[in-house]
């Protein structure tokens, strides 16, 4: 989901991204309104203003409303996105006020990922930086021309000051409003380029520290909506008894006792399930745990046992004798690695892990003839289209999506599948909304999992010590294959994103990356990082083993092999300062790791401690320095990578999915452990922004170094004892003191 | 039919009294700050008070709540202006901020019976408070703040 996108972007150029001018659908209030300033009176105040664009809409009172093209799930693009567009065009940011937009594509679709609405990859900020600051800086040029009119003075003359446009040397001015209320658009529309864009020093609200989310009052007084929230006029409520196991079939149902339950409005046999529709959801749920439901006994994922595949997949990776598709290669490594006179080769395992958003899956839908409308915490809304029409008979231009707020993502929104439901459900009745929601149950159990994976490193060293050739073999189910099959196909079968990660920054002289798919029939899914978050892990301890074998410091080894790459070598020389590398810890110890995910540089260092009788590790601080580039809302970077540190720290200790003859063993978070406060480190994130480099994705990156921070950290503690599968669960930490 | 108040608000309920209060919040009384997160009392995002004790809604029946006070997210205060939620907006806690009126109830009902708690009192009463974007180091500075400032 990251490399080849930017490449594609040619295909929205950025004339029609800023001139597609008066079409309709601007300010549609969307199915959660995030706060009281994004109220009605705000979408029907922009209904009526001034448009000079798709994106902004000013009103006779100054009040700027501008669209957001992206899901809001936590990351805070609610936020950051507007801000571009508000800093270009010199909007006064308190006049400000904020609109999801609707499903829409070819108006707001990102240019940074295929055009389409999709939030994920970390490719927001990265698709919309741009073509965002050239909105605001064509917006702004309309202002003054419309103002050199009215004033009658050359443009040249004006400047501007946050919604005014200002003739210092007459003194006179003209406030957005004032020119909104009698504006007329100038033909041609200014064009916008980046010439005209703000200096990153000169800029207003870009890089300040005291600007919050303007997401955030609502989520302290419970006025924010997410989708869980949606409320419609004659609205139903559903839910769906899936089968245990992926690709099995309702055979029989007998509902009689599920009928009985008061409320009950319908049961409907699904092909995944049984879906049940209720006046509440309390009635649903009720008659759902009524239903006695004879499943098939026919699908191949019945033979997935994930203890047993992560054996298997650990073998594929060490088999060299097994094909892979090359993900990179530079030289020949596998020359290079048979001439070496030291090989270190490693095999590094990653457990199924869960999502575990925070608002279960749920989604409402409409039917009504060949039109549908979804209400839904969703970072697809492009995909939903698609996924919607074809669970209701119809075609995606027919259908309608208000994205409310996520209650986290994480890639877990990506999918469709509680759309599929709702729009099921709502087909039944049609002309009456119906909400589905899952349970936490179904949620952990019908996940759409990080895949099973095992890494095989090989790493061949010269009589001097030095890397010839470094080989990683990523053995692991597909995500491209079902959620991208063309790409996947044009990619020869190669899927980039379970491969992101390998390909580095450190100066090796050869260099092989190969996929050996694996495929055992459960589909798998986008987690936060995804590749990098299992692979990272194999990377930087690999690194750690091969510092350890030539007997030299990993700090000092790492910035030998980042030589030519001054960002990674500041962040890891600031942050082993900021820990205090060198200080020895009583008990504890410290390990380092790196990553350059998502055009960002990223390096923390755990400090750790074990109790070698449990088998517990405990993470006690966790420093780190990112470098994002453009910081564009620094206190919301710093939020992001303490949040992942979180995760990243949660997923390499406690969460694991079991999969035994096809069916999940966990079910919430009594067995989907994850990390509490209590279990929290010190965390200490320091951003060092450069600005001369374009805006990273933050939401994702804090996350793939803390795993093998921790495990690095084991390792100096215990003088070599190397963890190397996720999670960290005592027993195999006891079993790796042990061997 | 089950009276309490909510909020303040007398009430009169028509669902079944072995209903999760939790559901009764959201879908009678269309209270939907309250949320629903695990259903078993796991992870603390359907907090509310009851006669000014936090509980879990999701295990807590109508039935039980009979000719109680409950309060909710939008009960705390008339207008945002809970010292709690001052601080959780100065710290900018939130991130997807689902779990945030659990919190944020939760931490209510400590700073009400401890006005100044330790570091370590606070993390002991947050403890089954369930955050997935990790935003615990904000919370408790907010609570920080919150004593500090109360």
């Amino acid at each position: 989901m990251t490399k080849p996108f930017e490449l594609r972007t040619t295909a929205l150029s950025r004339r029609s991204f800023l001139l597609t001018v008066g079409g309709a659908g601007i300010a549609v209030a969307f199915g959660g309104l995030p706060s009281p300033a994004l109220g009605a009176e705000t979408a029907a105040a922009a209904a009526g203003g001034f448009k000079p664009n798709v994106w902004v809409t000013v009103g006779a009172d100054g009040i700027v409303t501008i669209i957001c093209p992206a899901s809001e799930m936590g990351q805070g693009v609610m936020t950051s996105l507007p801000l571009l567009i508000a800093e270009d065009m010199d909007a006064d940011w308190d006049k400000v006020r904020i609109v999801q937009a609707p499903s829409d594509a070819e108006k707001y679709g990102n240019p940074g990922f295929y055009g389409i609405q999709l939030t994920g990859g970390s490719e927001t900020m990265r698709g919309y930086y741009q073509p965002l600051r050239l909105v605001g800086a064509q917006t702004r040029k309309i202002m003054l021309a419309i103002a050199a009119s009215r004033l009658n003075v050359p443009a040249g003359e004006l400047t501007t000051e946050p919604n005014r446009v200002v003739h210092t040397r007459s003194g006179r001015s003209l406030g957005y409003g004032e020119i909104a209320a009698t504006g007329e658009l100038p033909d041609p529309l200014p064009e916008a380029t980046e010439a005209d864009l703000k200096p990153i020093d000169r800029c207003r609200y870009i890089g300040r520290m005291d600007i919050g989310r303007i997401d955030v009052p609502a989520k302290v007084d419970g006025s924010a909506r997410f989708g869980i929230d949606v409320e419609l006029p004659d609205m139903l409520y559903g839910t769906v008894l899936r089968a245990p196991v992926p690709g099995e079939q309702p055979e029989a149902i007998d509902d009689a006792a599920a009928r009985a339950v008061k409320g009950v409005t319908r049961i409907v046999p699904l092909s995944h399930g049984v879906g049940i529709i209720g006046e509440s959801y309390d009635a649903a749920r009720r008659a759902r745990d009524l239903l006695e439901v004879t499943w098939s006994n026919s699908s191949r994922v019945r033979r997935y046992d994930s203890r047993r595949l992560a054996e298997a997949y650990r073998d594929a990776g060490r088999d060299l004798a097994q094909p892979g598709v090359a993900a990179h290669s530079e030289g020949d490594a596998v020359a290079a690695i048979a001439g070496a006179a030291h090989v270190i080769a490693a095999d590094y395992v990653t457990d199924h892990v869960h999502h575990a958003t925070m608002e279960p899956m749920n989604a409402t839908a409409l039917v009504a003839g060949d039109t549908v409308e979804v209400w839904a915490p969703t970072q697809g809304p492009t995909a939903t289209q698609g996924f919607a029409a074809e669970a209701a008979g119809t075609t995606p231009d027919k259908v309608k999506v208000h994205t409310t707020l996520l209650g986290g993502g994480f890639g877990r929104r990506a999918e469709a599948d509680f759309i599929i439901d709702a729009v099921s459900l709502a087909r039944e009745v049609e002309g009456r909304p119906v909400k589905v929601i899952w349970s936490r149950e179904d949620d952990v159990r019908h996940g759409k999992y990080r895949p099973l994976a095992a890494q095989h490193v090989e790493v061949g060293l010269n009589a001097a010590g030095n890397i010839v050739g470094w080989r990683h073999r990523v053995a692991a189910d597909s995500i491209f294959a079902r959620t991208m099959p063309e790409m996947f196909a044009g990619d020869g079968g190669l899927d980039t994103v379970v491969t992101d990660g390998t390909i580095f920054n450190y100066r090796v002289p050869t260099h092989l990356v190969e996929f050996i798919r694996q495929d055992n029939g459960r589909d798998v899914g986008f987690w936060r990082a995804v590749g990098y978050g299992q692979n990272n892990f194999g990377v930087e301890c690999v690194i750690d083993e091969v510092a350890a074998a030539k007997g030299v410091d990993p700090v000092a080894f790492r910035l030998e092999l980042l030589g030519d790459q001054p960002r990674a070598q500041k962040v890891v020389g600031a942050v082993a300062a900021m820990a205090e590398w060198e200080r020895p810890r009583d008990g504890r110890a410290l390990g380092l790791a790196y990553t350059d995910a998502f055009g960002a540089h990223c390096a923390q260092v755990a400090e750790v401690s074990l109790d070698r009788e449990s088998g517990e590790i405990r993470v006690h601080n966790v420093w780190c320095v990112v470098d994002p580039g453009v910081a564009v809302q620094p206190l919301n970077i710093e939020a992001q990578v303490a949040g992942a540190i979180v995760h990243g720290a949660s997923h390499a200790l406690y969460e694991q999915i079991n999969i035994v003859d096809g069916e999940v063993q966990e079910s919430n978070f009594d067995t989907y452990r994850v990390m509490r406060m209590s279990e929290m480190p010190q965390i200490h994130v320091r951003v060092t922004p450069t600005p001369e480099n374009k805006p990273a994705g933050i939401g994702e990156v804090g996350l793939p170094p803390t795993g093998p921070a921790i495990a690095n950290a084991v390792a100096r503690l215990t003088g070599g004892v190397r963890l190397r599968h996720y999670p960290f669960l005592p027993e195999r930490v006891k079993a790796a003191l042990g061997a | 039919m089950t009276a309490f108040t909510i909020n303040g608000r007398k009430v009169d309920v028509a669902a079944e009294p072995d209903t999760p209060l939790l559901w009764v919040i959201r879908e009678h009384l269309k209270l939907t700050g309250t949320k629903f997160g695990c259903g078993i009392a796991l992870c603390g995002a359907c907090t509310v008070h009851v006669d000014g004790a936090p509980v879990r809604s999701c295990q807590t029946l109508l039935q039980d709540v009979a000719g109680s006070q409950v309060t909710t997210i939008e009960g705390l205060s008339a207008d945002a202006s809970h010292p709690l939620q001052q601080a959780w907006i100065a710290e900018q806690v939130p991130q997807c901020g689902y779990c945030q009126s659990g919190q944020i109830m939760q931490a209510a009902a400590l700073l009400a019976s401890n006005p100044q708690p330790t570091r370590e009192e606070i993390v002991e009463h947050m403890d089954g408070n369930i955050c997935r974007c990790g935003t615990y180091g904000r919370i408790i500075s907010a609570i920080e703040r919150a004593a500090q400032e109360a």
